[in-house]
């Protein structure tokens, strides 16, 4: 779709700014419904369409991304706009910096539409944790549309952005993207430097693209991959164009599949996954059955994890550098020794007025599972598991290139359906949390719809590709795209 | 399961503040997760090493050398509390 909208501005059959109030346009007729956007950025993106459409008319040469207005996920900081991570905490947080995806896409010309709705600082599965609203999902409105990046998968989908970026830290771009029938792309561990997205889970945060095709997803990696001296952890890799990996063939790749993933699934998400598995034996594939023993423990292991780091980062939201600050002048009847009385209370009360339920909940589980005397049992044992699921995972991509599994258990659910109990809300992450506890990069592409209710909802599919192995995975990925 | 004075002993350790009718239903659902969780007990991990770090990264080092921020006013501006451009924090003795 980039490539397309690309051929239009360089043939100056639509402008840029054209192109922009268009999608303005789409997001004021539709979103009252939908409610991808948090913040619209009107202003900044015509002004970035402007300065395109003069290169344009100049007879410069303009990049395959230039112009194209997206969507960013509003726990990325976007100098001078309005970033609050869906939660009360950052309501009146406006970011006093670029992070380094969004500086990259400045410098190549990207127009930014708006920041898009979450679950609050991203934890969550299907936006209804946003403190501002529910995303409803654009094919069905009454059902989510994933989580967390639920406004960026809705606002790719409903033609709100004709691509967006989203953190995934167990799952949510991948899952809001099966839920919404998008491509949902997260990159290996490292691949692409976290500075400027909002922290929540240190070791497992990756920021990634969604987008109506593989190779949007290739053309937005390409631009925002690359080591970066303010994310000590963003691995050595720069420059690559991932569009060229896209050959439209699969010849001698071995795909792994995993028996349980397939068995444990409902009927009708299990014959769209078979049919996908089909698809690439005829492609030319190797279907092998591989076995990954600690797997299945992933999703403990990271709800140990996530929660301590959690605990850690969101330490700073203190109502006393930024953020929200509140003192109601009532007493907490919590008692803490070493510090006084004023200052305690107005941690305990920005906090409490400040943060929602389920980011409590993943706080007080973070802090008493590292507090004295349980540190062993909880987050080392995790960090153990850790190991033993990671050893599985390099003792399968011996034998195979990628991993295919099903991205989500199920489609789209109802709004509400899930909301009273936490723990089967994270159950909807139990297949995609397993790339972000081992760090390998993985990608959702739209399957066979799965019909619920008399109704077609999308199912994606998961392929995950050894450690920066992100050139097969996308060419694999593409290529059941463009042979389906 | 974690009792209510558990809850509010880690709500304390963790800057919370909480209402005694939260208390309960943070009661309840840490201790549902927690006893999910617990099916780690069945993985003997005793001699295995510990993964922090996913991709087995060496550390990065820079200079460190002084460089001003150029949007300083911005982060000034950000503080709930402030005074002659320095934050204002309660007091801390």
């Amino acid at each position: 779709m980039i490539k397309e909208l690309h051929q239009k501005l360089i043939n100056k059959e639509i402008t840029s700014e054209q192109l922009t109030l268009d999608y303005l346009m789409r997001i004021e007729e539709k979103d009252k419904d939908i409610f991808a956007y948090l913040t619209l950025t009107k202003d900044l993106a015509l002004e970035q369409a402007r300065k395109v459409d003069a290169k344009i008319s100049r007879g410069e040469k303009i990049g395959l991304l230039e112009g194209i207005p997206g969507a960013i996920k509003d726990n990325l900081c976007i100098s001078g706009v309005r970033t609050t991570a869906a939660s009360k905490i950052l309501d009146n947080y406006i970011a006093p910096y670029d992070a380094t995806v969004i500086k990259k896409l400045k410098e190549v010309g990207a127009v930014f539409l708006g920041k898009t709705n979450l679950d609050e600082l991203a934890m969550g599965s299907s936006t209804e944790n946003s403190a501002y609203g529910v995303t409803k999902n654009p094919l069905d409105l009454t059902r989510v549309s994933g989580g967390s990046s639920g406004g960026s998968a809705a606002a790719v989908a409903a033609g709100e952005a004709v691509w967006a970026l989203g953190t995934d830290t167990g799952g949510s771009i991948r899952e809001p993207a099966s839920f919404c029938g998008v491509v949902g792309l997260k990159p290996t561990y490292g691949r692409v430097s976290r500075y400027g997205a909002i922290a929540m889970a240190s070791s497992l945060d990756q920021i990634g693209p969604l987008t109506k095709s593989v190779e949007d997803a290739a053309i937005i990696l390409s631009v925002i991959a690359g080591q970066d001296n303010l994310d000590a952890t963003s691995a050595h890799s720069t420059g690559k164009d991932y569009t060229k990996y896209l050959t439209g063939e699969v010849q001698g790749l071995r795909i792994g599949i995993v028996a349980e993933y397939i068995d444990g699934l409902g009927e009708k998400e299990k014959k769209s996954i078979l049919e996908v598995i089909e698809k690439y034996k005829k492609l030319g594939a190797e279907i092998l059955e591989i076995e990954l023993p600690y797997a299945k423990y992933s999703l403990a292991t990271y709800y140990i994890i996530q929660p301590c780091e959690v605990s850690s980062n969101l330490a700073r939201y203190d109502g006393i550098k930024y953020g929200l600050s509140v003192d109601d002048e009532k007493d907490s009847g919590i008692k803490e020794i070493g510090m006084p009385k004023k200052l305690l209370e107005t941690y305990l009360d920005s906090r409490q007025y400040g943060l929602g339920k389920e980011v409590k909940r993943r706080i007080m589980l973070g802090t008493y599972a590292l507090s004295a005397g349980y540190y062993d049992a909880y987050y080392l044992k995790a960090q153990k598991v850790r190991t033993l699921i990671k050893k599985d995972f390099e003792k399968a991509f011996e034998k195979v290139d990628l991993i295919l599994a099903p991205t989500a258990p199920t489609p789209a659910f109802k709004l509400g359906e899930k909301t009273d109990d936490p723990l089967q809300m994270y159950l909807a992450d139990m297949f995609s949390i397993t790339a972000n506890i081992v760090g390998v990069p993985a990608i959702s592409v739209p399957g066979p719809e799965v019909e619920v209710d008399g109704k077609k909802l999308p199912f994606g599919f998961q392929l995950m590709a050894k450690w920066f192995d992100e050139e097969n995975l996308l060419r694999a990925a593409h290529a059941y795209e463009i042979n389906k | 399961m974690i009792s209510k004075d558990e809850v509010k002993h880690v709500a304390g350790l963790a800057r919370i503040g909480v209402t005694e009718k939260e208390l309960e239903g943070f009661s309840h659902d840490l201790s549902a997760t927690l006893d999910w969780i617990k099916q780690l007990d069945e993985v003997d991990a005793t001699k295995i090493l510990p993964t922090a770090h996913i991709t087995g990264m060496n550390d990065i080092s820079r200079e460190d050398n002084i460089g001003s921020f150029i949007n300083r006013e911005k982060i000034v501006e950000l503080f709930p509390e402030s005074k002659n451009g320095y934050a204002k924090v309660k007091s801390v003795l």
